[in-house]
């Protein structure tokens, strides 16, 4: 990666759309920019903290993080704000009102759509954010366009006293392309200024705003039809004319290059009389757009022809290759031949790291019967597949407190046996898990929480959270301890577990006692992600060849260091045919943390040389 | 190259094997020959052992960053079973440099799914002329594994339309940056990639520039 922090003006830079949006943010003077982490938004706040003469933060969520620019808006500094698609669900709170009072510093809401889902559990075209809370969007296409736009937005911000939304995809933050940077430029905050009847948002003072807040959208719609983001570009073969924004914008001009074209960059409100006159300069009209129709039903609703989703796909990824083939179709061409379908070949899930400490979680899990476990976002997310299968469910962010409680007082009698559980990690669980665990203490729920404290937002690449001890840059900072919270937040001090997620035996006899007694019980698992600093590799094991008997327990940790040397069948003294699988550890990979060693039942895999591996038993509070 | 022709580099594999660092080094040399870049990956959850691709695209103006199937120039194939996986998103009579080592997944090693049987001669079959050699082992030959990136873009090298060296220096400078240690090192990778492109090629002299 280029670094692009302290590149000079005007270079010629490789950057990510994340990238260019965070010089963008730098350049505007912008002086507070937050964030929750979240593929694909999270490099744009990690990039800014980068750079120098910001405040910069990773906030507990979405919602705190929105607030956060909110009063440094309010301050009047410039400020910004990042997060993908999921979010702005989590922010919208403050969103909906926040159209109502208003802005005076700049403010900037990057949001990243996961269109493709590569790494979310919904794909939401987040336009509809502005159809609802009546807010400009500005779409970019690329890098360059991401870095103009985000300046841009500042401007367009401050014109109207809102906040601007600007509209990233997947193909967007995570493409790298050529962009040209300017300078820096200061912009020392204006001040606060008391106005209850603007920010005190209490019926009264808030019925006033609702007005003002449907002019704004009138004077921007009109400002939408001039806007030079907004281009009609005439094209030479009129028996097609598109309407496209964001990436969907280049993938029209490579496969359709003389046909005319509305771009639309502020493409909310929608520019309405230019889409009119380029229906008027075509047969048909085709709106190409990610991923809901959003641009075609506002122009059916103006009563403009228009093709859309009727000939593409409704949800996932466009590309030149699916756009192509389908307007042949519609205007009557002949469609070149398909390339040659893929050749088949086996899945590869994302799998857990070796080593990782949630392989001794979801082993131990996988072991219990009876249970049923509801889970949550992040890498132990990963639970839920082979060879574990010892996850019920993945909602959203925190939700495996609640849905806990719920599979709790919703079971059925057919279910009475059954032991609730709840996995959660450290930084979703102070994300949204917190209220959650409240509510099943609270309303005395018999469930226990899992708390897998690995120090890191793990999915999203190790960044720190408030129980790391480090801040965004790394600094030092306060860190919460989460035994005492959650004793804090009602749950017996008796009922609270610190264990070492390499001790198995440790932790299913925790397991087993905590989900025994009918009361809300917290079991935090202690080691760290492997892939972040804290973590400590010790020496490899290896595979005895002679002594191993091919049970295969060691499989059923899931760690991507061991590997099959071969099957065998056998038939047992009691008839029955059972295959034996045995295993050989990666040396290069494996970090010695033990957690094979203690199913295997003969004892077959030893260190390469003997290492002592500090014991941390249950710690009593 | 002609005016508007668009060079399309496919390179792909898992995650951790420096698929995108591999790109982002290609991106970089076809930027400081003055091209138009983009580059795209998808790799979210990824780091945990995942399908990586990463699309490399240069030439005067780029506008899509995606490949499309049946338009990639070359493929630049970490894995073996991962490269005959993207096969299809190669042009006709376009080049595959690829690792033969394997990676053999869990859902494999537990017996769901089956490694494909020579991926090699499958490629060869689709029409794709295929340099394939065992990257891992020149990389252990000398001495780290992660050597293997480099290996590859030495691979690479003589199937571009610029010159290799500009690819090397490319290398080199990201080395020197960060790990001056490793510069040799890196060197040596590059050289015995190009090596082994060379030897790997079907029949003498067939492998020809984009």
């Amino acid at each position: 990666m280029a670094a692009p922090q302290g590149a000079p003006a005007a270079s010629r830079l490789l950057m990510s759309g994340n990238e260019a949006v965070a010089r963008a943010v730098w350049e505007s003077g912008a002086r507070v920019a937050t964030a929750y982490p979240g593929t694909p938004s999270t490099e744009m706040l990690e990039t800014l903290a980068g750079y120098p003469d910001l405040y910069c933060e990773w906030s507990v969520n979405e919602k705190v993080s929105l607030e956060v620019a909110i009063g440094a808006s309010m301050a009047g500094s410039r400020a910004f704000c990042a997060m993908k698609h999921v979010g702005v669900n989590v922010a919208a709170d403050a969103l909906m009102t926040l159209t109502l009072t208003g802005t005076v510093g700049g403010l900037v809401v990057a949001i990243a759509d996961d269109v493709g889902l590569s790494s979310s559990q919904n794909e939401q075209d987040s336009r509809f954010w502005g159809r609802f809370a009546h807010l400009p969007i500005l779409e970019a296409a690329d890098s360059q366009e991401a870095y103009e736009m985000a300046l841009y937005g500042f401007e367009l911000s401050e014109l109207f006293q809102c906040p601007v939304l600007l509209r990233m995809t997947t193909r967007v933050c995570h493409v790298r392309a050529v962009v040209a940077a300017g300078h820096r430029v200061d912009r020392p905050a204006t001040g606060f200024v008391k106005d209850p009847a603007r920010w005190v948002m209490v019926p009264g003072n808030a019925a006033r705003r609702i007005p003002l807040m449907y002019e704004r959208e009138r004077r921007l719609r009109e400002f939408s039809e001039d806007s030079p983001l907004n281009v009609l570009h005439p094209g030479t073969d009129r028996r097609v004319g598109f309407v496209a924004s964001g990436p969907a914008w280049l993938h029209v001009r490579e496969a359709f290059p003389a046909s005319p074209v509305l771009k639309l960059g502020l493409s909310h409100p929608l520019a309405l009389a230019k889409a009119r006159r380029l229906a008027e300069m075509v047969e048909r009209l085709v709106v190409i757009e990610e991923t809901e129709p959003l641009i075609e039903n506002e122009l059916k609703a103006a009563g403009i022809d228009a093709h859309g989703k009727d000939i593409l796909p409704r949800f996932g990824e466009l590309a030149p290759a699916t756009i192509r083939p389908a307007v042949l179709r519609l205007i009557g061409e002949a469609v070149p031949e398909p390339a040659t379908e893929a050749h088949p070949v086996f899945p590869r899930p994302p799998t857990m790291c070796v080593a990782c400490p949630h392989l001794g979680v979801y082993y131990t899990l996988s072991q219990l019967r009876n249970v049923i476990i509801a889970g949550d976002i992040g890498c132990y997310t990963l639970g839920a597949g082979h060879p574990w299968n010892a996850l019920d469910s993945t909602i959203c962010m925190g939700a495996s407190m609640g849905m806990a409680l719920g599979l709790d007082k919703g079971r059925a009698a057919s279910d009475a046996n059954k032991k609730v559980v709840a996995v959660i990690g450290d930084s979703t669980f102070l994300h949204m898990g917190m209220q959650g665990l409240a509510d099943i203490t609270w309303n005395r729920g018999n469930v226990t929480v899992l708390i897998l404290d690995n120090r890191a937002v793990g999915m999203t690449g190790g960044q720190d959270n408030p129980a790391t001890g480090r801040d965004i840059r790394g600094n030092p900072a306060p860190r919460i301890d989460f035994a005492k919270l959650v004793e804090a937040l009602g749950v017996r001090r008796e009922r609270i577990r610190v264990v070492d997620p390499y001790q198995l035996p440790v932790l299913f006899k925790a397991l087993r006692e905590e989900t025994k007694i009918e009361e809300p019980s917290v079991i935090i698992t202690n080691q760290p992600c492997v892939l972040i600093g804290d973590y400590e590799k010790l020496n490899p094991y290896r595979v005895i060849d002679e002594e191993c008997t091919g049970c295969g327990n060691c499989f059923e940790v899931g760690c991507p260091a061991i590997h099959l040397t071969r099957r065998e069948k056998v038939v047992k003294p009691s008839g029955k045919e059972v295959e034996l699988m045995f295993a050989r550890i990666e040396t290069e990979a494996c970090t010695g943390c033990g957690l094979c060693v203690q199913p295997c039942a003969p004892e077959a895999i030893v260190h390469l040389a003997p290492v002592i591996k500090p014991v941390v038993p249950i710690r009593p509070l | 190259m002609n005016d508007d022709k668009i060079t399309n580099i496919l390179v792909c594999g898992i995650g951790g094997q420096g698929v995108m660092t591999a790109a982002d080094i290609l991106a970089e040399a076809a930027l400081r020959q003055g091209w138009d870049v983009k580059k795209t990956e998808v790799a979210g959850m990824a780091q945990r052992g995942g399908v990586v691709t990463s699309h490399v695209r240069f030439g005067r103006k780029v506008l899509s960053p995606q490949i499309g199937p049946g338009q990639a120039d070359i493929l630049l194939g970490f894995e073996i079973a991962e490269a005959l996986r993207w096969a299809n998103y190669v042009r006709r009579g376009g080049l595959a440099v690829v690792n033969t080592s394997r990676f053999v997944p869990p859902v494999v090693t537990g017996g769901l799914f089956e490694y494909p049987a020579d991926p090699v001669r499958q490629m060869r079959r689709l029409g794709l002329e295929v340099h394939a050699f065992d990257a891992a082992a020149t990389a252990l030959a000398l001495g780290d594994l992660r050597l293997g990136n480099t290996v590859m873009l030495g691979a690479i090298a003589e199937h571009l339309p610029f010159p290799a060296d500009v690819l090397l220096e490319c290398v080199i400078e990201r080395f020197r940056k960060r790990k001056p240690k490793l510069v040799e090192a890196n060197r040596r990778a590059f050289a015995d990639g190009r090596a082994a492109d060379a030897l790997s090629a079907p029949a003498p002299a067939a492998s020809q520039p984009v």
